[in-house]
């Protein structure tokens, strides 16, 4: 997994609340067996005005000028700023794959949906929650500025604005190795073999309708 | 010290390892496996070179991109070049590393969180994860299960284990007596439309309480499926007598003295009557309608008889803001009367209600009547092959055929549009599922989640109605 330790990029604002993960990839683009090439089709219902489809060169389609992240403004957005409950809905990890093939590697929001939160950890991408008027205030200073940038260093656990103001948020301790470090958790797992095998050994004599 | 609650001791009997940094490495007993979230976990595994770990915890079962007509050809008959390489892919991942499968013509092929109970390869006091969110409907045996993104699923695969970190404890307690034509899927949405869609977020939820005690497993299974609807990854019932007699001689359930063995630890899983919750939540009963949603949001719900909201009635400029949203991609007006929402489209299916006890409730309702003319069809998929087996031997496919709706093979259906089966730009459906997304169940299509009763009660009279008018 790539290393995360500081981040500074072009702010994105997604003003509205429980952005689900049918709206961040539509269930047709599901149908991959792949991990990357999401990017084009993340907020598909959204960007485009037709109906999109898999396999398709969405580099032809028409776009929708109202949707935020077609604003030449956005075009290379790296932190994505949202509302509460973001990512809320089904446990497929193509939403984060989305975020993450088109180019954001933080997203700050007051609260995100607990499996989607999970899964941007497996995949490089920050989630970071900051209380609600902190949320208020960026997009504030965000709508203000054309090329608003924050800088979120994980290692200070900060975000930091462009004149200097400094939020801090939390993360746990586990979470935030692996992303420094850039560690794969089966990795990690897996050093503790022996004592996994010994629990399924004690396990198969008190419980042994569990393994058939 | 104060009791544990289930969850407590679910976490405590699958603990491998706390870590120090307050991560946990937790044991899991179960997982289920789809086409659509284990590709790519596949793909994992072989590129590092790992195997999984213990072949005998994993069932697979392609159902999302099933095709629910014209099964007698197989994977051949999926139209969709896409959705047909996604499930051959998992016939060639189950079949290289040697997991049971129940391939595309097994009769035991089925929607995943619909199989499982009906195994008994969902048993009381497992851990049971698989790639979708709604896994917590096995939360209804006294289970602590829940959904795993892709990475994760390649973790169980690799490890047999996940790391999490621990819930807190909420209980939903629903106190009373739920009235006649009352199903789970009306408490569920009431305590949905209570706590909110991110109420239960951080939370492991223990539903309990005299109502939730009198339900079926079946209605059970409905609650704890849409915990995730409110947040909660898991949901949860106590074990008790309608828990071990569902679990009783189903094909993967233990036998003789490892039964007996079985049913006395299994007894033990409820919170005890000391445990300490961090919240806890209750609602009356007696107090419950049926439900309908107006929104696009599992919360955006009220009681049949009442009215679409006004957003200019809402203080909280976020929540207003997205009641507008909602009510123009749903196409509805401030206060118009739930009852006069028409209707195109009635989907009865899904994991949330698919099974046999939903079936015969939605056939009670449409018995000798007909299907209203202005809708544009009315259908039925089963959440398994062996549900169907038994609907059709109870006569139920006669029941909905004779009243217009169509009879379909199992599989997700229309719950998420990923087969043939979805809803045209603009129409409202009737569904008894669990999503009201955007899109969900078709670019610019309008769900409205209600119970099978009241979609079979829709599909007469082509809008919404009470069902107990139709019942009593
Ligand atoms: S029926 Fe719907 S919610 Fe259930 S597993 Fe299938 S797609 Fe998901």
């Amino acid at each position: 997994m790539r290393v995360f330790k500081q981040h500074q990029g072009i702010v994105a604002p997604m003003d509205r609340s429980n952005v689900d993960t049918d709206m961040i990839i539509p269930k047709q683009f599901l149908k991959s067996i792949k991990r990357t090439g999401f990017g084009p089709n993340l907020f598909d219902e959204l960007r485009y005005l037709d109906e999109g489809k898999p396999d398709q060169d969405s580099s032809k389609r028409p776009l929708n000028p109202d949707f935020i992240l077609n604003q030449k403004r956005y075009q290379n957005a790296s932190i994505l700023l949202a509302r509460r409950n973001f990512g809320c809905g089904s446990s497929r990890e193509h939403a984060p794959w989305a975020l993450e093939d088109f180019g954001f590697r933080v997203i700050i929001a007051p609260s995100f949906a607990d499996i989607f939160y999970n899964n941007c950890f497996k995949n490089g991408l920050l989630p970071i929650v900051l209380e609600e008027n902190s949320v208020d205030k960026l997009f504030a200073e965000n709508a203000a500025k054309d090329g608003y940038q924050l800088t979120v260093d994980l290692e200070a656990k900060t975000v930091v604005t462009p004149s200097g103001e400094s939020f801090g948020f939390t993360v746990d301790d586990f979470r935030r190795h692996c992303l420094l470090n850039g560690l794969d958790d089966i990795g990690v797992t897996l050093e503790d073999a022996e004592l996994i095998k010994s629990y399924e050994n004690s396990r198969r004599v008190t419980a042994p309708w569990l393994f058939h | 010290m104060a009791g544990k609650t289930l969850y407590d001791k679910l976490w405590d009997d699958h603990l491998v390892k706390q870590r120090d940094d307050g991560s946990a490495l937790i044991y899991i007993d179960r997982h289920l496996l789809h086409e659509v979230t284990s590709p790519q976990a596949f793909e994992g595994l072989r590129l590092a070179g790992r195997k999984p770990w213990r072949i005998d915890a994993n069932l697979a079962v392609p159902d999302h991109n099933v095709p629910t007509t014209d099964r007698a050809r197989g994977v051949e008959g999926i139209v969709d070049p896409v959705s047909r390489i996604q499930v051959e892919t998992l016939d060639k991942n189950c079949d290289e590393f040697g997991i049971l499968e129940f391939k595309i013509k097994d009769q035991r092929q089925g929607i995943v969180h619909v199989i499982g109970p009906e195994q008994g390869a969902t048993l009381p006091g497992m851990t049971i994860v698989c790639g979708d969110s709604h896994t917590s409907t096995h939360g209804a045996f006294g289970t602590l299960a829940h959904g795993i993104g892709t990475s994760e699923v390649e973790h169980v695969l690799a490890t047999q284990c996940l790391v999490q970190q621990k819930m807190k404890n909420m209980l939903v307690q629903v106190n009373g007596t739920l009235a006649p034509g009352i199903t789970g899927k009306d408490v569920v949405l009431a305590i949905i439309g209570t706590i909110g869609t991110a109420g239960g977020t951080g939370f492991a939820i223990e539903f309990g309480g005299e109502a939730i005690r009198a339900l079926s497993m079946e209605a059970r299974m409905t609650i704890c499926n849409m915990a995730i609807e409110a947040g909660a990854r898991v949901g949860m019932v106590a074990v008790d007598d309608s828990t071990i007699d569902y679990v009783r001689n189903r094909p993967f359930s233990p036998t003789g003295e490892a039964w007996d063995r079985a049913v006395e630890h299994w007894r033990t899983l409820h919170s005890d009557v000391d445990a300490e919750f961090d919240k806890v939540v209750e609602l009356n009963a007696d107090d419950i309608k049926p439900q309908v949603t107006w929104g696009t949001s599992p919360e955006m719900v009220t009681g049949v008889d009442g009215q679409v909201p006004d957003p200019a009635q809402e203080p909280d400029p976020i929540k207003r803001e997205g009641i507008v949203r909602a009510l123009m991609y749903m196409g509805l007006k401030p206060n118009m009367a739930i009852t006069d929402i028409q209707l195109d489209r009635v989907f009865i299916g899904s994991c949330t209600n698919s099974r046999i006890e939903d079936l015969r409730e939605a056939a009670a309702v449409v018995k000798g009547r007909k299907v209203s003319p202005s809708l544009k069809q009315a259908m039925v998929v089963p959440g398994s092959g062996l549900v169907k087996v038994q609907a059709e031997k109870e006569g139920l496919d006669k029941i909905f055929i004779e009243a217009g709706l169509e009879w379909r093979d199992p599989g997700c259906s229309m719950c998420l549009a990923m087969n043939a089966d979805k809803l045209g730009q603009g129409e409202h459906c009737a569904s008894t599922s669990n999503r009201n997304f955007e899109g969900r169940q078709g670019f610019g299509g309008r769900t409205h989640l209600v119970s099978p009763a009241m979609a079979a009660a829709a599909a007469i009279a082509g809008h919404f109605t009470d069902v107990r008018e139709l019942i009593h």
